[in-house]
């Protein structure tokens, strides 16, 4: 180590010799610290320190990403031959190869453009990089369908950065998820791209035409290819509220997306959202180190559930009647309680505030979900919408600890 | 009363003190320091060369003269350290090893009033030795504080421990409780562990209360926040109970006695022991016969809130202890050392360590390092969990720091001292200069709002 170590000090010397490449320390900064935990001392004030910081934290979250990224990889390629119906003839190794050349590059791509941005900011104001963009870029392709242009991810992926996080004064100043900035912003400016049924499914557009159409009438009866078989399954669901539904009734779709597929992740839908098991790996990772808030987690997930036991109880339609937990097995939700939602610095900060926070991104999420004519799913904007309500929430709960001390100064 | 403390952390440092008596040397040198006491501007009352006694006032507080500050022993005034701009750092005083006093004519303090007391008191130099909240400076003589707080025991890593510190000092003790019950219509608060030496259990005239729980529960903010919280516009004095018997040896004997016993300890230090010596004392004198590690570094006090000081430095007034910790000076590299490693011999209160699985006896090695680099606050919930006030921690750091004073009222930092934060310092990710901050923010409040 003592090797690196020269490599780096050598580094450091030579741009500070010079006045002109002083201000490109962020450059070497960052890789010497992520290679070595600096040799930084205490001065006042508490003299010893906890072990944990912020890069093993961020660290931990990727960590806990993993089985959602490798599910995903996988997913990506079985669903891409699914629609081909070729699975019987391909391997395992080859589903994953498949997956792997589609889902590599977004992810290429986000850490290269935030990080870009992220240094270019470093440089020009002059402090380290901080580690926030580690977690939001490995998060914004898995929130991505698998078949979005490389250039979207890497516009999208700038725009959060810079409009999201840096105009606001950089990690930990933030108002929105990042991520879900990125999503939100390709949702809105590249609609065609981020909904309907061709996104979903890589290799899906380019059988679009004739070739799509002769692969659908050759194919087999068993349903495997269907009209509809690039969609997602709340893509269908929401076809219910129309007037055409694409399955004639619950149990029709129950028996095309079963609870235990929408648990294990076999159905299309973004890079990592679909498994709710993987979510569910990574949330235990993160509830069992600490880093993820149970109280955001445990309220987004009942919060989730009252609402879609409301809409259940109305009823009506194809769509209501899908149990609840079914409902929260699809599209985003787990994801976006396990990684998105328990983002610590755009979820509330106080304890009593988490509980609200939550509560409120997990019933909107499922209220805007199922009550909208536009959107098939409404995660995403109800953690945003959650985002940006946290810090009243906060103000109140803290406004109740201030009128208490108040209130104690009166009667004392 | 009791109380159980259920927010904290205890911290197990390796090198706690053994509860050993051992010899150090009587120091021949003594310093002063103004900066041991915030916001204090001094006014010097003696120069160099001035032959003192014990009791001597050697200066004293520029905008409130009355109270002063004493010498622990008789001898010449050496030397007068001056920092940037002549601010003064340190007197120090080369004893004669006699230790004379200026007066030894005890007074009935039970047919006098609290005004004699105060006034004794403060020329006396015993004064300091009281020290209010809010704010956390010495207590304004003209004040009447609502209660004064006595913490029995220390819950800081490498503490002290009082029990072994002042066992068969009742005498002393009482006498000093008699003293500190006339400044107060209120009560005197004295807080124990439940299974306290009997010069805590039978101490005479105040209110005793025993607490449960891991640190902070030992600091005197955590326990008049649970007995007696302060409002705006109140005062609570306290006083560390060593001070306790210097005021008690004051009434018994009339002399300025300022002898104390502290711990030493950490894993830089050869011995683990407990110390007789000055208030004051030289470093060098408390370490005489003691070895230090190499790359090592000398706290006044404990390794949460101490002072950095040379080994030609002097004991901190208001420290019962040193602590001797490595440095961490040095670079780790990510996977074997740092901030990737498995870390089994790591410590941390976050769960991101695997060693919060094993039993929490088990102590830990520490060293200066900061674990990390400064960030942005980003992990919330972290400070609340070591924080056991009722009061937002983060958010009052974060109205000091954008220093909105109209909040830091309403969140409570009249309650709060910079070692209440010391475990939020300790434990947070972001490794921010809480303390720092904290200490800003009551001088903000005090120069603006007392």
């Amino acid at each position: 180590m003592k090797f690196l170590r020269k490599i780096f000090d050598n580094a450091h010397e030579k741009l500070n010799s010079n006045e002109k490449t002083k201000k490109f320390f962020p450059l070497i900064d960052a890789f010497d610290t992520l290679m070595f935990t600096p040799n930084h001392v205490t001065d006042k004030g508490s003299h010893i320190r906890d072990a944990i910081d912020l890069k093993r934290t961020m660290m931990l979250v990727i960590i806990a990403l993993v089985p959602c990224l490798l599910f995903g990889i996988y997913n990506t390629g079985y669903q891409h031959f699914r629609v081909l119906n070729q699975l019987a003839d391909v391997s395992f190794l080859e589903i994953f190869l498949k997956g792997a050349f589609v889902v590599l590059p977004l992810v290429v791509v986000s850490y290269g453009a935030g990080l870009l941005v992220e240094f270019i900011f470093a440089i020009r104001n002059g402090h380290t990089v901080q580690e926030g963009f580690l977690v939001s870029g490995m998060l914004i392709p898995l929130c991505m369908p698998a078949d979005v242009p490389l250039w979207m991810v890497a516009i999208a992926t700038m725009f959060a950065v810079v409009i999201g996080k840096e105009v606001f004064g950089g990690t930990g100043m933030n108002i929105l998820n990042v991520a879900l900035t990125a999503r939100a912003f390709l949702f809105f400016a590249h609609p065609t791209k981020m909904s309907g049924n061709e996104v979903w499914v890589t290799g899906f557009s380019d059988l679009k035409g004739e070739k799509y159409a002769s692969l659908v009438s050759s194919s087999n009866v068993d349903g495997v290819v269907d009209g509809s078989s690039g969609a997602t399954a709340l893509g269908d669901l929401a076809s219910f509220m129309q007037d055409s539904p694409v399955l004639e009734n619950t149990q029709a779709f129950q028996a095309k997306y079963s609870l235990m597929d929408a648990f294990l992740g076999f159905i299309p839908g973004s890079i990592g959202e679909t498994s709710a098991l993987m979510c569910l790996i990574g949330a235990a990772l993160l509830l069992w180190t600490g880093i993820a808030s149970w109280r955001v987690i445990s309220s987004f997930f009942i919060g989730g559930f009252v609402m879609a036991t409301i809409l259940n109880l109305v009823g009506g339609n194809g769509y209501f009647e899908l149990p609840a937990i079914h409902q929260l097995m699809l599209g985003g939700f787990m994801f976006g309680m396990v990684f998105m939602a328990t983002d610590p610095v755009t979820a509330a900060h106080t304890n009593a505030g988490k509980f609200i926070y939550g509560f409120l991104g997990g019933f909107l999420g499922i209220l805007i979900r199922m009550v909208n004519p536009a959107y098939p799913e409404g995660i995403m904007l109800a953690i945003l919408i959650a985002n940006v309500f946290a810090p009243l929430i906060d103000h109140m709960v803290i406004q109740n600890n201030i009128n208490r001390r108040l209130k104690r100064l009166k009667t004392a | 009363m009791k109380i159980t403390v259920k927010k904290g952390l205890n911290i197990n440092i390796k090198g706690a003190s053994e509860k050993i008596m051992a010899n150090g040397e009587i120091s021949r040198q003594f310093a002063l320091k103004p900066t041991d006491f915030p916001n204090l501007v001094p006014k010097m009352l003696v120069k160099e060369g001035d032959v003192v006694k014990c009791g001597t006032a050697i200066f004293c507080d520029k905008y409130n003269d009355q109270i002063n500050f004493s010498s622990p022993a008789s001898g010449e005034v050496q030397k007068i350290i001056r920092g940037e701009k002549r601010k003064i750092l340190a007197v120090t005083i080369l004893s004669d090893g006699k230790f004379t006093q200026l007066n030894s004519k005890p007074k009935d303090y039970t047919k006098l009033d609290r005004e004699d007391l105060k006034s004794d008191l403060l020329k006396m130099g015993l004064w300091p030795f009281l020290r209010m909240r809010p704010i956390d400076i010495i207590a304004a003589p003209a004040d009447l504080p609502k209660s004064i707080f006595i913490s029995g025991f220390d819950s800081n890593p490498l503490s002290p421990d009082y029990d072994f510190i002042m066992h068969n000092k009742s005498a002393e003790f009482n006498a000093g409780l008699e003293l500190l019950n006339m400044l107060t219509d209120g009560k005197v608060h004295l807080q124990t562990r439940h299974n306290a030496d009997g010069v805590f259990l039978n101490a005479e005239n105040v209110q005793k209360n025993t607490v449960k729980g891991p640190h902070p529960s030992g600091n005197v903010g955590t326990q008049i926040h649970k007995i007696d919280p302060i409002n705006k516009g109140e005062v609570v004095w306290y006083i560390n109970p060593q001070d306790v018997l210097i005021f008690g040896r004051y009434s018994l004997t009339g002399v300025y006695d300022a002898n104390k016993i502290i711990a030493l300890g950490g894993e830089g230090t050869s011995d683990k022991k407990y110390f007789k010596t000055i208030l004051g004392s030289s470093i060098s004198s408390i370490l005489s016969q003691t070895t230090i590690s190499e790359n090592c570094r000398i706290l006044s006090g404990n390794p949460l809130t101490g002072e950095k000081v040379d080994k030609d430095g002097f004991l901190g007034f208001y420290h019962n202890q040193i602590s001797v910790i490595p440095e961490g000076n040095e670079h780790k590299f990510f996977l074997t050392d740092g901030w990737l490693s498995l870390g089994f011999a790591k410590f941390s209160a976050s769960k991101s360590y695997p060693t919060w699985l094993l039993p929490k006896s088990k102590s830990y090695k520490f060293d200066t390092n900061l674990n990390g680099e400064e960030r942005s606050f980003v992990v919330s919930g972290q400070y609340e969990k070591v924080f056991p006030f009722d009061i937002f921690p983060v958010q009052l750091i974060k109205s000091i720091v954008t220093n909105d004073i109209e909040k830091m009222e309403n969140l409570g930092i009249y309650e709060v001292a910079p070692e209440d934060f010391a475990l939020c310092e300790f434990v947070c990710t972001s490794k921010i200069n809480v303390q720092n901050i904290v200490r800003e923010g009551l001088d903000l409040v005090y120069k603006e709002c007392m």
